[in-house]
This record gives C-alpha cells, structure tokens and sequence, in this order.
C-alpha cells in the first residue's frame, strides 16, 4: 500500500494531524500507523468473523462435501457415490411430494397471507381507539415459540377436542374433520396453524412501512379530487411497494425453511401429506442416519433459497436497493 | 350534522371527517375478529389448565368445572420446569451477549475503517439471511461433537449467535454509517483516542439501534426449537420450548397437564414481548429502512 492509500485509509484528519506533527520521523510514524489500524480492524473484525464463518459459513461447505458420500455419520468418509445421493432424492416420490408440500405452502403464503397483511394494515393505519393494544395483541403470536405454537394448537384440534366442540355447538358438526390425520387436509391445517404465528409480523412490518407514506400526498390527491380507493391503489400502495418487497422476501426464505410447526403438528405425515423439505431431510437423512442424503437435500434446499433470492433480486427488490441485499446477491 | 358541513368548509379534512363514519364500523369489525382469532386460543389453554382430565374429556370447550391449580402447583414444584426455563434463559442471554457484543465490533470495524475487502466482509456476513438454519445442521453437529460441546448449553448458544449477525449487521451498520463523521473529529481533536470515542460516544448514540437488535437475539434465541433439538440429548439440558413439546409426548394421556406446561411456557414470552413491543416493532420499521 503507498503513502497516499494510507492517508486515505487512514482516519482522516486524525492521521494528516500526526502526519504534519511527525516531521522528519514520518516513515516510521507512518508504518506504526498502518500497523495500528490493522491490529484494530483485526480486535474489532475477527471474533465475529470467525464466528460466523466457523459456525455458519464452513459447514455449509462441508455439508455441500458430504452430499457426495454415503454415510451413516459414523466411522470414515469412504464411499463416495458422485451425485446418486442427488439422484436418489428426485427419484424418490416423497421427496417430489415434499418439494410440492413445501412450494404449496409458499405460494399460498405470499397469495393469501400478503392481500390479508396489506388490507389489515391498510385499516390499522387510521386512528381509531385501541389501535396500540391492537398492534400489541396481533403481533403477540410471533413471539411464541413456534414449537409451542405447535403444541397448542395440536391440543385445540385434536379429535373432539376445542375446535370440533365448537363446531358442533354452532350446528355445524358437519364440518368436524380429523384436522391433523385426514391426508387432504393436513397441508390446509399446517397452513392455517403457520399463518396464525406469523401474520402479525407481516402486518407490523407493513404498517411500519405505511408510517413512511407522507400524509400530505394523500391530502393533496384527495383535493385534486380522488377517491379514497384511488388515492390507497394510486399513491399508498406504489410507496408501500419496497415495504412489501421485503416482506415477500422474507415471507419466501421463511417458507421454503419451514420446519419447527410443521414437526410438531404432524411430522410431515400422515403418510407424507404434510411433508415439507425440511421436514423429509430431518425425517429420511438425521432420523434415519443417513447423512450424506440428509447433507444431499439441505444443498437442494439451499438452492432453492439461493434461486429464488437471486431472481428476487434481479427483478424486484432491485429497483428499491442498493443496499445490503445487492452485493449480497448481484 | 357537524361532519357534513366541515366537508362544505375544507376539502381533504372535512371529507376524511365524513369518511369516517362508515369506515370506524369495519375497522372495529376487523379489530375484533383478529383479536378474537389470536386471544381465544391464548385464553384456552391457559384456562384448561385448571381444568382436570375427566372435565376436559367430557367436554372440550367450556370453562373449569370446578376450577383447580393442582396442574398448575405440580409445574411450578417440578425440577424439570424450572431447569428448563433455567436452560432457557441462560442459552438466550448467552447467545444475545455475543451477538451484541461480536456484532457491534465487527458493524465498528465495517463502517468507521477504510479498507479493502470491507464490502466483502459485509457481503459474507449479510449471505448469512439466504441459508436455512438446517443447511449445514450435520456438519454442525460434527463440529461440535469435535469441540466437546455437545449435549451442552453452549453448543447451543454459540451456533446461535452465529446465526444472529447477519440481521444484526443489517441493522446496526447503516446506524453507526449514519453518525456524522464531525462527531468523529471533534472526539480527536479534543485528544480522545479511537477507543474512548466508540466506547464512550458512539455506541451510547446507537442505543436503540443495540436494543432492538439484542432484543431480536433474544427472541429469536428464546424460541429457537431446531438447534437444540440437534445438540442436546439429556433432559435436563433441554430448552423450553423443547421440554414442552418433550412434556406433550412424554405425558400424552394428561391432557390438562399439557395445556398448563404450554401456557407456563407461554408465559416468560408474552410477559417479555409486552414490556418490550415498541422496541420490536421499532426494530421491525429499522429493518425496512436499512
């Protein structure tokens, strides 16, 4: 690095400060200068680095490197087979049903949970009594630990258990279901049961964003004569926009990762019904102790995550960051 | 009467003013069915916990007949609750300390330092949101069998910390970026050396920033089901969250019994989450911004 890069790299006006007071000892002063500033960066830099490295960046690596072996986790990593633990997985109908399970759950999050965010959002944002408590009560979910959210809702739809009992005392009996074993339901259940958790999150991240649409804009459409629904599709919901980008973004990664509810509920079953990604590693590859395929369908997963947030990048969020989530993916 | 001639009088104000009439109704409407959707099953369980076993199989829905706490005094006597809240706490305060800690002087070192290989850094740090906790969970394992941190409370919290950066680097680092450098240069000038200035002025001034974002350590840390499910095996280890749903297979025929541990377990949460809500939801405006 030369003179000037490190004058530049340096602090500033701290470091011309020194530079004119150093006089004729200046190179050395210079040279004890870079050291200092690297031994600060290093203090600083490296306890989190390797952290986060150590514990999150290096086994993906090695889970990656796993995939290519089979391998029970025990003894020494000597059989490598190539991609047949890859080759397995797309060939096994359960784990297409998990893939379908899991984009099933997807969709429906961002088609189904972000028009019911938006709208629910769109009425908290006036001022009315009880707004606050309001905010407060439907965010509540979130904070619960989504394996206890699980539990507690297991014990409500049990067979004759709360929610059928309510169903019958309203005369609609008819509609009592075996929630968490009827194969063509138990999909719906865990959905249902994951929109509960994690609506309110959506709607405080959304009306957040709304905080940031300026009245005056609303005001000054409404006098050029604009109807309340043309001033929400005109102006609120366009500067709503990069709002909503990041909560598809989130809701997307946070989906495709499902595992916690879903365990509990109905382990992915019955008879694979509820399958997630997540749950089908968890299920064939720890729990049967075949680690390079579990390793084999967590690489298949993190492509998908990794797919999606580039093609996000590149046609959504894009227009909206430059920030973080750009070099990140770009 | 009063609405109808403000909207004559002023546009925008006396139209909104008349608006509101018809729109208060569906906005209490909703207001009601949400808070009836989220509260209802809260209460439920909470209530049939101090029901007993043959009341709740005569009837599912209905209120304690009679009511008693015996569900409830049981937990409370119990080892195993109070080792598992114990487990709990320890692993949320440890996991939220390192990433506080290790985030803030690394988000120091990437946004007060000129140096190459910053944005990459941060880039490392910030690719941390696309992978799913799961992904490297065997290697993981391994990693820690290897450091003898297995089946220990602090296998658990040092993987969590480690996945707590990247939100925390997202959040803080455009913080400290947006301090103005004047600040900076006053500090020096006054003869405060780099490390009185962050110590002293910089990281009081990002206050509510490190709040939120030890705060979202916290929760995230307190409700984590999957990291402990890998590293610990003894049952007196275990979280939480991961005791309750032991509990609920371990004890499936009590079903009071279940619903009491649920809402004990329910409780440190809610409790934490009304003290600190405006914290999480400033955190949560804070992450649309950064």
């Amino acid at each position: 690095m030369s003179r000037n890069t490190a004058i530049e790299a340096g602090l500033g006006p701290a470091a011309t400060e020194n530079s004119v007071a150093a006089g004729p000892l200046r190179a050395p002063r210079w040279r004890s200068q870079k050291l200092r500033k690297r031994a600060e960066l290093t203090i600083l830099l490296a306890p989190g680095l390797i952290l986060f490295v150590g514990f999150v960046f290096i086994p993906i690596l090695i889970a990656a490197y796993y995939s290519f072996f089979n391998w029970s986790g025990y003894g020494p990593l000597n059989d490598p087979i190539g991609f047949k633990n890859y080759s397995y997985a797309f060939k096994d109908p359960a784990f297409i049903h998990a893939i379908e399970h899991t984009l099933i759950l997807t969709v429906a999050s961002v088609v189904i949970q972000g028009p019911l965010s938006i709208a629910i959002a769109l009425l908290l944002n006036r001022r009315f009594f009880g707004r606050g408590f309001l905010r407060t009560v439907i965010f509540a979910p979130y904070v619960l630990p989504p394996a206890v959210t699980g539990v507690m809702w297991s014990l409500i739809l049990q067979p004759s258990g709360f929610m059928d009992q309510v169903l019958k005392s309203l005369g609609l009996g008819g509609l009592v279901q075996l929630w968490l074993a009827n194969v063509h339901l138990t999909l719906w259940t865990n959905f249902v049961v994951l929109t509960w958790q994690y609506i309110g999150f959506g709607i405080v991240l959304l009306l957040a964003g709304l905080q940031g649409v300026p009245n005056e804009l609303k005001e000054a459409a409404a006098i050029d004569g604009a109807s309340p629904w043309q001033v929400t599709r005109r102006i609120t919901l366009p500067l709503l926009a990069p709002t909503i980008r990041i909560w598809g973004f989130i809701t997307v990664v946070g989906s495709l990762q499902i595992f916690d509810i879903v365990w509990i509920l109905t382990a992915g079953g019955p008879a694979g019904s509820s399958s997630t990604i997540s749950t089908y590693m968890y299920s064939e590859g720890v729990q049967a102790t075949d680690f390079g395929f579990a390793a084999a369908v967590a690489v298949i997963l993190f492509v998908f995550c990794f797919v999606f947030a580039i093609f996000y990048q590149r046609y959504a969020l894009s227009r909206d960051t430059r920030g973080a989530l750009t070099r990140a993916v770009g | 009467m009063a609405a109808v001639t403000r909207t004559e009088a002023s546009g925008y104000a006396g139209r909104y003013a008349q608006r509101r009439w018809t729109v208060i109704p569906g906005t209490y409407l909703v207001a009601i069915v949400a808070v009836g959707l989220t509260v209802v099953p809260l209460l439920l369980v909470v209530v049939n916990g101090f029901r007993t076993n043959g009341d709740i199989n005569n009837s599912a829905a209905g209120l304690p007949h009679p009511w008693v706490a015996g569900n409830y005094t049981s937990i409370l006597k119990s080892a195993s609750f109070w080792e598992f809240l114990g487990n709990s706490a320890l692993i949320s305060v440890v996991a939220t300390t390192l990433t506080l800690v290790l985030g803030s002087m690394a988000a120091l070192a990437l946004s007060q330092y000129e140096f190459r290989g910053r944005e990459f850094c941060y880039t490392v740090f910030v690719s941390g949101l696309l992978f799913p906790i799961g992904v490297g969970a065997l290697p993981l394992y391994l990693l820690l069998q290897r450091l003898g941190l297995l089946d220990n409370q602090f296998g658990v919290a040092i993987p969590e910390a480690a996945f707590g950066l990247p939100i925390t680097m997202i959040i803080l680092r455009p913080f400290l970026r947006a301090i103005p450098g004047e600040l900076r240069e006053a500090a020096l000038v006054d003869g405060a050396s780099r490390f009185r200035f962050f110590v002293q002025i910089l990281l009081p001034l990002a206050k509510p920033a490190l709040v939120t974002v030890g705060l979202l350590a916290f929760v995230t840390s307190w409700n984590q089901y999957f990291v402990p499910l890998l590293v610990l095996q003894t049952s007196s280890h275990f979280t939480l969250p991961l005791g309750t749903y032991t509990f609920q297979t371990q004890y499936s025929q009590n079903v009071a019994g279940i619903f009491a541990f649920t809402a004990m377990s329910m409780l440190p949460a809610l409790g934490a989450f009304v003290f600190a809500e405006r914290y999480l939801v400033a955190g949560a405006a804070g992450a649309v911004k950064g």
